[in-house]
């Protein structure tokens, strides 16, 4: 267990130092475009990492987390829109949004398990969806341009790519260091603890639902820190953001790097939007592509993807 | 004094009575063993009174407490804790993290999100303590779904043992041990004997009657007989409808 | 108003008709099969692109929907075999996985055959006219016969489930699917059938709506959602379950959005009231499904939560 956690730090120095690396090698190329395409990786991968909490350790297979990366991105628009543009404002209601969602459609969806689960969260994203589509103040299916990124005390100081860049690497780091404090926790081991085996848990004296329904209010509350992030990338908020393909991305994306283990969902979340971009390149049917190899991998390898890319820990 | 006390206790599943207007006083401090052939409703019994299964009427009150209705980590924490036929651990956690997860749940809230539990000495060191009782010490920092069967046996009975129980309730420990792991458990009861209540379902029937203090045999869903271990096998309706056959 | 409330009943009729083809297939693979399927809106998409197509061949709704019948459960059954038979014994997550990759493969297969822009076809001549409801009030018949024929297939897998050996072998799996391995089924037969015959009742959704809805790569989306919403509503594995969900779903969706705004006016000013109403009425079947899961985890006719 220690010598993995060594392996774990080892990784997590490599990948967080390549992040902080990325922007000089772009000056050095001379590839502007490589920060933004960054951007966007860092706030899929806070999603993903925020989505390996439940699922990897919670075992809460969600198929509706896109929902609280438009509640994150509509709170800067909407806040912005009312004329408060300031960062801490904006995640504070990133947060405060996504961790009710997540309370109320949580408490209904953890009554049930499995297919149940999988099928009301993606329910559930769907209504957050259709709410942000009806929305016609805020441009309805089409959305609402941002005029400013958010700022930090009145300074726009995130207007240059890279300054973004580098708070949205901040948020990764503080955010993956939370997760790994909470997976080691008390908490954490009951929540991993209701995954492999609820009712062992409950015979021993714990109540399952508890534990994963704050894990879950968590998880929302760090995925919608992650559109605030989406949202100042992009200057663009758009009921597309909860799209449920998206959701089906993050899903992929956290399996991808391998489930339970946080650093997987960072690399998952890289691995993926940079195949999407690879892909891109030579068509724009890449989603034939992908989706092929979707379904290759997780025919083909003996346990699936979750057996292919085995690393789990506690 | 009764520390369970169990009244007109009544399940069905559909039309077959598992559970039949069952009445069973436990006294604080004894074992109280209850056999009965296969299907007799004895694991539904342990399950109703531990609230995994509900049950159609009746009341089950402990240490005064009416339990009747609440929900089985409610009971856990009252005292009342049980083990399984079929083992119920956590298999990719290790053998000391299995048991000191069962410490942690008696022992401080569980809201704490940022010490790290791995290094909780205090945690380790009662589900340590645990483990030496059943002999699985030494085996603390194996994964517990590599454990041979027997092992996880004691583990079950270790997770138990690790909430603190008043009273244990102990659905056929011994199944599936061979014979030295089996006489390992039955000296563990019998330490146990005097500092904890227990109902221990068996149906190695030298344990039974090397351990009890009383015996309770179920059949059908009725309690047919309580008594001393001598009473009982004297008991000609029990030779008939249990031990005549066995 | 009365006749309006009439005529928007029946749309929200003709809605759940069409959610209940959808989710009469999927609720068996679900109940029977433990198998999240989430590629079986994009086979409704493809029946309607293939009506659409083989009328165009053809020049014949009839025949290209007499068509696309067989084309789609041979799509079902080709998948089956594919992939799905593969995946029944996997963790929820690969299934989900697998079947979110076909989705993506459909879709973009759809959009290179057909293109992105949205399609249409005429309901035959014969059908394509209205007939008088109450008063000056008409309806449109190929709508008519949507809910006739959605209402026919129902009392068909009625009689099949209720009347006949495999319908036995069904209601048995999808109570107790270790059952029904234990009665000497052939499991593997069973789940072929039901995954082909579910496809093309989908696909015959996909054809029916075509003349009605446009035709589009996105098509089977939303549909798929709501017919979770619906199986979710009625409890997973109960065709009973499926068609009370896919009636109440299809008639609290179309109601609320077109009288949301108006009983909303009895509380608010006028716009405020439409605005209000535009934005929660989509969101009533959820808030539906919240209310039912919350009363009864397990649907309204589900065994198990
Ligand atoms: N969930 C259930 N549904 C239907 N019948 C059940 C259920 N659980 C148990 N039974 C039936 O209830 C009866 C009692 O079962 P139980 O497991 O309590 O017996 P037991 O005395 O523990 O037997 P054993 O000595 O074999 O462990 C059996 O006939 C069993 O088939
Ligand atoms: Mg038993």
């Amino acid at each position: 267990m220690t010598r993995w956690l060594m392996r774990r730090r080892v990784a997590a120095w490599l990948i967080f130092g390549g992040f902080a690396a990325l922007p000089l090698i772009a000056a050095l190329t001379g590839d502007p475009y490589l920060v933004v395409v960054a951007t966007r990786i860092l706030a899929f991968a806070m999603a993903a990492l925020a989505l390996d909490l439940i699922l990897g350790y919670g075992g809460m297979v969600s198929f509706g987390h896109a929902a609280y990366l438009g509640i994150g991105a509509y709170a800067v628009a909407i806040l912005s829109r009312a004329g408060i543009t300031d960062l801490g404002a904006h995640l504070g209601a990133a947060v405060i949004a996504g961790a009710a969602f997540a309370l109320v459609t949580g408490a209904i969806s953890l009554r049930t398990r499995g297919i149940y689960f999988i099928m009301i969260t993606l329910a559930f994203a769907q209504m957050a969806y259709f709410f942000f589509v009806s929305l016609s103040a805020y441009g309805g299916d089409d959305g609402v341009t941002l005029t400013t990124r958010s700022t930090v005390l009145g300074q726009d100081w995130l207007a240059d790519d890279r300054v973004l860049y580098y708070a949205a690497l901040a948020m990764l780091l503080g955010l993956y260091l939370l997760c790994v404090a909470i997976t080691g926790s008390r908490f954490g081991r009951v929540l991993t603890g209701a995954r492999e085996n609820p009712l062992r848990m409950q015979a021993v004296g714990f109540t399952p639902f508890r534990f994963q329904l704050t894990a879950f209010v968590i998880s929302g509350a760090m995925t919608a820190i992650a559109g605030v992030i989406l949202a100042n990338q992009a200057s663009f908020v758009s009921p597309s953001y909860m799209n449920w393909h998206r959701s089906g991305e993050l899903v992929v994306m956290v399996v991808l790097g391998g489930i339970g283990n946080l650093l997987g969902a960072i690399a998952g979340a890289t691995l993926a939007l940079l195949l999407e971009e690879w892909l891109a390149l030579f068509t724009e049917h890449w989603r034939l592509i992908f989706g092929t190899l979707l379904i290759l991998v997780v025919l083909f390898s003996r346990d699936g993807l979750t057996g292919l890319f085995k690393g789990r820990g506690k | 004094m009764s520390l369970l006390s169990v009244r007109g206790l009544r399940k069905s599943y559909g039309a077959l009575k598992v559970t039949d207007d069952l009445d069973l006083e436990v006294t604080e401090g004894e074992l109280h063993a209850i056999i009965g052939p296969n299907g007799a409703g004895k694991s539904t019994l342990i399950a109703q009174l531990s609230g995994q299964a509900g049950s159609d009427a009746g009341s089950v009150r402990f240490a005064g407490a009416e339990m009747m209705g609440r929900p089985m980590p409610a009971r856990v924490r009252a005292g009342m804790s049980r083990s399984f036929q079929i083992t119920s651990i956590l298999p990719g956690f290790t053998v000391l993290q299995n048991v000191a997860t069962a410490v942690q749940a008696h022992s401080g809230s569980s809201f704490r999100f940022f010490a790290p539990v791995a290094r909780d000495a205090d945690l380790n060191a009662q589900a340590l303590e645990a483990l030496s009782r059943v002999g699985l010490a030494d085996r603390a920092q194996t994964r517990a779904g590599s454990l041979s069967h027997g092992e996880k046996r004691a583990l079950e009975l270790a997770i138990a043992l690790a909430t603190r129980p008043r009273l244990l309730l102990l659905d056929e420990p011994l199944a599936g041990t061979s014979g030295a792991e089996a006489e390992r458990l039955v000296q563990v009861m019998a330490g146990l004997k005097g500092q904890v209540t227990l109902v221990l379902i068996e149906h190695d029937m030298d344990a039974v009657f090397a351990l009890a203090d009383r015996v309770s045999v179920l059949v059908y869903g009725r309690i047919i007989a309580t008594g001393t271990p001598d009473q009982v096998r004297a008991d000609p309706a029990v030779r008939a409808a249990y031990l005549g056959d066995a | 108003m009365t006749s309006l409330f009439l005529l928007q009943l029946l749309n929200g009729v003709q809605l759940g008709v069409l959610l209940f083809l959808i989710a009469a297939g999927l609720t068996l693979v679900f109940g029977i099969m433990d198998f999240v399927n989430l590629a079986h809106g994009v086979i409704y998409m493809v029946g309607a692109y293939l009506v659409v197509m083989f009328a165009g061949m053809t020049g014949s709704y009839g025949l290209g929907l007499l068509l696309t019948l067989p084309a789609t459960l041979v799509i079902g059954l080709v998948l089956e075999a594919l992939i799905f038979r593969r995946l029944y014994d996997r963790p929820h997550l690969d299934q989900v996985l697998a079947t979110f990759g076909l989705v993506m493969v459909v879709t973009e297969l759809v959009k290179i055959i057909w293109g992105q822009s949205p399609l249409s076809i005429l309901p035959p001549d014969a059908l394509s006219g209205s007939v008088p409801l109450v008063g000056a009030l008409r309806y449109p018949v190929f709508r008519l016969v949507v809910i006739g024929a959605g209402l026919a297939v129902a009392v068909g897998l009625w009689l099949v489930i209720t009347r006949t050996r495999i319908g036995m072998q069904l209601r048995a799996g999808a109570s107790n699917r270790a059952m029904v391995g234990a009665l000497g089924v052939d499991i593997g037969r069973l789940f072929t059938v039901i995954f082909a015959f579910g496809a093309m009742l989908a696909g015959f959704a996909g054809a029916m709506v075509a003349p009605i809805l446009s035709v589009d790569p996105g098509m089977g989306e939303s549909v798929l959602i709501l017919a979770f919403v619906v199986i979710v509503i009625g409890g997973i594995g109960s065709v009973k379950g499926a068609f009370a969900g896919a009636l109440l779903v299809g008639i609290v969706d179309t109601l609320g959005r077109s009288f949301g705004p108006i009983i909303l006016r009895a509380v608010m000013e006028p716009s405020a009231a439409a605005q209000t109403g535009r934005v929660l009425a989509p969101m009533l079947v959820y808030v539906l499904m919240a209310a039912i899961l919350a009363a009864r985890p397990q649907g309204l006719f589900g065994a198990r939560p």
